[in-house]
């Protein structure tokens, strides 16, 4: 099939300009049917980019597109429909209270007869093993489930080439070995998938070909099955990697953050209930919260900060020993605790404001920025100084509006500012969410170090190969519930995501092997 | 199909042209509008912006007008900054008369000189008071302060008028619906001689001078700002907004009272069924002239002033209704708000035709 014929899709010098960023740089690439091809970058790197040009949404300043041989200009997603272009969004656009049909009607161009909408999709989902009720609500779906919506409404179409923007990063190792079998399955019956990720492991047992971007120019096309999760990384980024340096063996301390059988109803409508979380961070540890997004991390988060209106059970959160549960957030980081969320803005930091408006906004009463109520002007500039030395923050300077940064950069600053006040305790959630390789390693090694110093670190994260880089030992949650904590060295990455999944009756027993969910789950083996 | 586009990076110059920007093209429809009245628009316009103030009476009366809009604007920036939209600084400033006012009366034969000091106290806690309750609604039931502010100043104006047609009436006043006149130890010192200047004016600029201080020094002052920039991020650090809601409503309330106070106890002598020409309302645009900054809202202040003044000069020589100062200020903050809107978006014609190629 492959190099005879025409390519599915071909792009041929795609250039796009904004304002300020020539974002696509003469890109050119082709897909041919039934191949299944990684668009590997870095973010900022023009991935995004370049999927809304084929997908229509954008136009191309220069370049074409040649769809099955012939130059064709794709006015709007409705036209990229119509020839068979398909694309699953990163993020879903579901109605939460209407059901999986009501759904998948409203995506379609024009839907005259429910019996039959419904009769299709249960073949749809049935030739690609995608099981859903197409009468369920969607509000009680998992994310898994919800992608099989998408998924689902993309296959009606018949489409011939299908896009995927980061598929996974909502999904457990499990769900993640089933969307590939789907993938691969139409793959096989001749279309072509776009698949883009920065999950080197999942292109490599995914993908037959890969374009990798950087700044928004082809750098290098390569066959992910001959190369290794590294050297891709290294295409991606430019430079060499280093693995963080964990130091010697690290010896625990006394518990500094404690968390005994703490429930707390969620004040979001669709959000997740706590539901008897237990945990203890000692000095000098580094445990890792794992899950899918949406089980309970975004509450157990705030619950911690002290950012929710009800209060927590009394002593159901101690920090160094002292019950915080009815503290507001400055009282608990009076007591050294400090917190980093994880939308960088608006959230942990103010956008419009200046680097030194934004270090004063959480470290004022730690570090002494403030006198007699009124703000003292040079050690707060010279705090946000150190913050932007000691941590390699590229701006120029701390008279800098927070919003001009870099999302790698504003996020180095912050961790920074959270870091430099010595915190007893560190709560971080998505340390790296949406950061280029360069700032997440010089995170990963700043939280490292920190704990070396005998800090309790808490990381929140999504990124199971961040967990297994940095942390010294792993709690999972689901559905508002947390697993027993369990060593780093002693865990798989299939226990992980039969946690993931919500499987607790399974804790203690540590030989799921027989499971059959497990057979092809070595998907993310870092 | 015209759309508003956000711009990746807006001019930090255009921010503060834009009232210049304004004021140029308000006065250019303003002179069409005189030329459609079948009035020479250049000597109707000379008439309402310079013949008010080409002499030092003129600019004293400049300086009376925009004491009580000065002092309301800057408490009304407060709150605006924090998100916290008091538009009843008009009622605040009716019943800061009142509390303040109602002292003077009481006491209408004393010569003390605490009277003034204490009338000062009284007016501010009238406003605080009358901006306590939007507050309360707010903090306690989530009613929207908009209404309720808004709602509120026609209780007290009406409250008002009650007072002085009934139980405050002066009793040697010909049955006029007017208060005794305030005695002279309720009356504010005049500090120019042969105008009507009075020590309100100096007092609001050392309103605009500590409104500063608190804005960009102060702790409290950085709280509002990311109450009103970033909910989230001041929930995150435990910047409470229900304390800046109190906060804010309270001082814009209290700033407003000072300066009902202050117009009853100068200009005016006494109180009457009308205290103010709406200037509880036209602070609001004084604020945003001052782009919520206490010395642009000095000059936004000495603006709005003078369409005051060039609105009766205009009734005056060119027989125009008053109307003529509302319709000036209302064209004024309708290019306002455009400029700020165009300043912060583009206007994108068509869908995707505009390309952004150039930087």
């Amino acid at each position: 099939m492959k190099g005879a014929g025409p390519a599915q899709l071909e792009v041929r010098g795609v250039t796009k300009a904004f304002p300020g960023c020539l974002a696509n740089d003469d890109i050119s690439f082709r897909i041919e049917p039934g191949e299944i091809h990684a668009l590997l970058g870095e973010n900022g790197a023009g991935k995004s980019t370049l999927v809304k040009i084929i997908y229509g949404v954008l136009q191309a300043d220069e370049g074409e597109l040649i769809w099955e041989g012939k130059p064709v200009t794709i006015h709007s997603p409705h036209d990229a429909r119509e020839m068979g272009i398909g694309l699953v969004f990163q993020h879903f656009s579901l109605f939460e209270t209407m059901t999986v049909l009501e759904n998948i009607a409203l995506a379609m161009n024009d839907v005259r007869d429910m019996d039959a909408l419904r009769k299709q999709v249960l073949e749809v989902e049935k030739t690609y093993g995608l099981p859903l009720d197409p009468d369920r609500h969607v509000y009680t779906l998992s994310v898994g489930e919800r992608q099989r919506i998408e998924i689902v409404r993309c296959l009606l179409q018949n489409p011939k080439l299908l896009i995927l923007d980061e598929p996974t990063s909502v999904l457990t190792p499990q769900e993640v070995e089933k969307l590939f079998e789907t993938l691969r399955r139409l793959a096989d019956e001749g279309c072509a998938i776009l698949y883009i990720s920065h999950k080197l492991h999942e292109v490599k047992a995914l993908c037959q070909k890969a374009t990798v971007l950087r700044g928004g120019k082809v750098v290098a096309g390569c066959d992910p099955r001959e190369e290794t999760a590294k050297s891709m990384a290294e295409m991606m980024i430019g430079q060499k990697l280093t693995a963080p340096d964990r130091g010697e063996a690290r010896t625990f301390g006394d518990v500094r953050l404690a968390v005994a059988d703490l429930s707390l109803a969620s004040d979001e409508q669709f959000g997740t209930d706590l539901k008897g979380i237990n945990l203890e961070v000692r000095g000098g540890e580094i445990m890792g919260v794992a899950g899918v997004a949406g089980n309970g991390q975004n509450e157990l988060f705030r619950a911690l900060a002290g950012e929710t209106e009800q209060e927590a059970a009394p002593d159901s959160i101690k920090i160094d020993g002292t019950s915080v549960a009815h503290f507001g957030p400055r009282r608990r980081r009076r007591l050294g605790a400090t917190f980093v969320p994880e939308e960088r803005n608006g959230h942990g930091a103010v956008p419009d404001m200046s680097l030194s408006e934004n270090g004063f906004l959480t470290a004022f009463r730690r570090m002494a920025l403030a006198a007699k109520g009124l703000i003292r002007e040079v050690p707060t500039k010279s705090f946000a100084d150190n913050i932007i030395k000691t941590f390699d923050v590229r701006t120029t300077g701390s008279g800098a509006e927070a919003g001009s940064l870099s999302g790698g950069n504003l996020q180095k600053f912050i961790v920074g500012r959270e870091i430099l006040q010595d915190p007893g305790v560190l709560v971080i959630s998505q340390p790296t969410w949406g950061v280029d390789a360069g700032a997440a390693s010089a995170i990963h090694q700043a939280l490292l170090d920190l704990a070396a110093k005998g800090t309790a670190v808490l990381v929140i994260s999504q990124d199971l190969d961040e967990i297994f880089a940095i942390c010294d030992s792993v709690v999972v949650m689901a559905e508002g519930k947390m697993s027993k904590p369990r060593p780093m060295a002693d865990v798989s990455i299939e226990e992980i995501g039969l946690l993931m999944g919500g499987l607790h009756d399974l804790e203690g027993n540590a030989t799921p092997a027989n499971d059959t969910q497990v057979e092809g789950g070595r998907v993310g083996q870092a | 199909m015209v759309r508003l586009e956000p711009r990746r990076q807006h001019s930090q110059a255009m921010v503060y042209l834009s009232p210049v920007l304004a004021i140029l093209m308000t006065l250019v429809v303003g002179g069409i509008i005189f030329a459609f009245m079948g009035k020479n628009p250049f000597d109707a316009l000379y008439t309402f912006f310079i013949l008010p103030i080409n002499n030092s009476y003129g600019i004293s009366e400049l300086f009376v007008k925009a004491t009580p809009l000065v002092i309301i604007g800057v408490g009304l920036a407060m709150g605006f900054r924090a998100n916290v939209w008091n538009i009843g600084a008009e009622g605040q400033l009716t019943m800061g008369a009142i509390f303040g006012g109602g002292l003077a009366l009481y006491f209408h034969d004393s010569e003390s000189i605490l009277l003034m000091p204490a009338m000062f106290v009284l007016g501010a806690l009238g406003g605080a008071f009358w901006g306590a309750i939007p507050a309360l609604l707010r903090t306690r039931f989530n009613a929207n302060e908009i209404l309720t502010s808004l709602m509120l100043t026609y209780v007290a104006t009406l409250f008002l008028s009650f007072l002085v047609h009934g139980p405050w009436r002066n009793p040697e006043g010909f049955n006029f619906p007017e208060s005794r006149p305030f005695p002279d130890a309720g009356l504010l010192p005049i500090i120019f001689e042969g105008s009507r200047v009075h020590l309100g004016t100096a007092v609001a600029v050392l309103v605009v001078i500590a409104g500063w201080l608190l804005l960009s020094k102060s702790v409290i002052g950085f709280q509002l700002r990311v109450v009103g920039k970033a909910p989230q991020a001041a929930r995150h650090v435990g910047f409470r907004q229900k304390r800046m809601v109190w906060f804010t409503l309270l001082l814009g309330g209290a700033l407003a009272g000072l300066a009902g106070l202050f117009e009853v106890a100068g200009p005016i002598g006494q109180l009457q069924p009308s205290i103010s020409p709406g200037y509880g309302f036209t602070a609001i645009i004084v604020a945003f002239l001052g782009r919520l900054h206490p010395v642009g809202i000095l000059f936004g202040g000495l603006i709005m002033a003078l369409t005051y003044l060039g609105g009766e000069l205009a009734q005056i020589t060119l027989g125009l209704p008053n109307a003529v100062t509302g319709l000036f200020q209302g064209i004024l903050l309708f290019f306002l708000l455009a400029c700020d809107v165009l300043t912060k978006y583009r206007i994108r014609f068509g869908s995707i035709a505009a390309k952004g190629r150039t930087a």
